[in-house]
């Protein structure tokens, strides 16, 4: 296949992702690619659509991408052709079911794949968790449409329950293994700027 | 509260963050962070049901309600807003385009300075966001801060530990920080450096946009810095590569060819900043583009000492207040096109006049 803007072979296929129309497949030869891809680099979408596309043509066969498009998120169902289609992800948990093929993209997209600024104060749910909850939601609804009123309230009182468990303030951090004086501090120091707020 | 009658209150007002006040504020017109925060238990946005949207919108409105910080609060329900109220709140930059655009239920929550809104069901659960004038990042970071930590015990955020709090797109994981300055570049227009400036910028993780950020043409000499990673670097690193490095080498910049103009013939620079703000004295029908061009010879005039006369927080408002959905609101009714270019042209010779007081707006 001839790159769509010259005569030479086109190498890489990108689909741009910002077209209000829908997905729009390129196909460019590595010059007019390379020239696209940092034209596009400012649009957070574009550069989604840029990284991907990157990652896509490195390493990867068209019969491997076809089987990773395929392959779905089984707490929000989302696809990956879907999400690399829109450029957005479905439910946190995807972060953990496609980790594998997120971490190169986290790469071209932000040079790290390891967050270091805050962190919430009390213990945040497990990705376990995020997906029961996210999971126990969608049955509640589905209990509600069949109006099985009874398993909608079961369900509610589970939900409020992990909820309330991870309500609590962190008591074991695992990044810093705090002691029990520790926690003490940190609960202190939450109050103290509590009431700094303007 | 009916929003209508509320929001031509507001359209009376302006935010804080146009006090022309603030640190570099000659060139800087204001500072902004914004934080992308998603509910644990919830999918993403685009996998939301409408039941999840409306549970999303009213979780967050109890949680906030309940925050003793935040009693003055408005909720604005954005599914119930007119076409021109949409527009409006976009104008102020109170709500994103996209929010403004979206469908399904939505709200955006908004203290009475200002200074805060939080809107509910954009690209994410929540988009935190703070203004403040001039350039002062640090001010704005302790203020989210304080909010997003006030938030954070009473809603159970969407967390990784390795990849920091999730997001829908991610290009916002990790800090889901983005902190912008709004900056006044009218000497590096003219003198035809500024796109040396941005190719510059493209090196260092900044991206440069136009006043409405994403998507929009850059008008009226006005151009946004924010930050383009947000994972693997501290909310404070990011702060410091925009507000500390960038951001001062660009105001360097536009001072440097500020003192070129006037250097090179101040006589010329002198007569076209009075000319432009002798068209906005006399125009008896002007475009929203046009108005743009010449408030902002008249701004850099202002900063220059070459007019005297008008002052930086009236032009501030000005850009602001001749937009369409503004003029509309101060106006009372929906306006045309053409009807909006005579009531521009009325509403500038009104405050450039000097008849209006500076709380005096309508």
């Amino acid at each position: 296949m001839k790159c769509q803007y010259c005569e030479k072979p086109a190498t890489f296929h990108i689909t741009e992702l910002t077209e209000p129309s829908g997905p729009k497949v390129m196909h460019l030869c590595e010059e007019h690619a390379r020239s696209f891809l940092q034209k596009e680099a400012s649009s957070p979408v574009a550069s989604v659509a840029g990284a991907l596309a990157k990652q896509l043509q490195l390493g990867q066969t068209k019969k491997e991408i076809e089987e990773l498009d395929q392959k779905e998120c089984p707490v929000c169902g989302i696809s990956f052709f879907e999400f690399r289609s829109s450029g957005r992800l479905g439910c946190p948990y995807d972060y953990t079911f496609f980790e594998n093929d997120l971490i190169p993209l986290l790469n071209n997209i932000h040079d790290s794949t390891e967050h270091v600024g805050k962190r919430p104060r009390r213990l945040a749910a497990s990705a376990d968790s995020q997906a029961r909850m996210i999971q126990l939601r969608r049955e509640m609804e589905e209990a509600v449409d069949l109006e099985d009123y009874e398993r909608a309230s079961e369900i509610r009182d589970e939900l409020k329950r992990m909820e309330e468990e991870l309500n609590k303030p962190a008591t074991q951090k695992p990044a810093t293994q705090d002691t029990d004086q520790d926690d003490e501090n940190a609960s202190n120091a939450d109050s103290s700027e509590g009431e700094e707020q303007s | 509260m009916n929003p209508i009658t509320d929001f031509e209150s507001l359209a009376k007002n302006s935010g804080e963050w146009l006090r022309g006040t603030g640190p570099e504020s000659d060139i800087v017109i204001s500072s902004r962070i914004r934080l992308a925060r998603n509910l644990a238990d919830f999918p993403f946005i685009r996998r939301c049901s409408q039941d999840d949207r409306d549970n999303i919108e009213r979780n967050v409105r109890a949680r906030m309600d309940a925050m003793a910080d935040w009693k003055d609060i408005r909720y604005i329900d954005i599914e119930e807003l007119s076409e021109v109220d949409r527009q409006f709140l976009v104008e102020r930059q109170l709500i994103s385009r996209e929010i403004a655009d979206a469908e399904g239920s939505r709200a955006v929550a908004i203290d009475p300075g200002e200074q805060y809104s939080v809107m509910i069901n954009e690209e994410d659960h929540l988009r935190i966001q703070v203004m403040q004038s001039g350039l002062d990042l640090k001010t704005a970071w302790a203020r989210i801060d304080a909010l997003d930590d006030q938030l954070e015990g009473a809603i159970l955020y969407a967390f990784h530990e390795k990849y920091g709090y999730l997001t829908a797109c991610p290009t916002n994981v990790g800090t889901g920080l983005r902190c912008s300055v709004m900056l006044h570049l009218p000497a590096l227009v003219i003198t035809r450096q500024i796109e040396k400036v941005f190719r510059s910028m493209q090196r260092i993780n900044v991206t440069v946009r136009g006043l409405y950020g994403e998507g929009s043409q850059y008008s009226g000499d006005f151009y946004q810095v924010s930050n383009q990673v947000t994972l693997g670097h501290s909310e404070q690193a990011l702060l410091a590569l925009v507000g500390e490095e960038v951001v001062p080498q660009i105001i360097q910049y536009e001072r440097k060819a500020r003192a070129f103009l006037v250097e090179q013939n101040e006589q010329d620079l002198h007569d076209d900043v009075s000319r432009a703000l002798g068209i906005l004295n006399t125009a008896k029908k002007i475009s929203s583009e046009e108005t743009m061009h010449y408030l902002s010879k008249v701004r850099m005039g202002v900063n220059l000492g070459l007019i005297s006369d008008v002052l930086v927080p009236t032009i501030n408002k000005l850009f602001i207040h001749t937009q369409p959905a503004h003029l509309q609101k101060l106006h009372g009714r929906v306006l045309g096109s053409s009807d909006r270019n005579v009531q521009r042209a009325s509403y500038l010779q009104r405050h450039l006049h000097g008849e209006m007081g500076d709380g005096d707006l309508n």
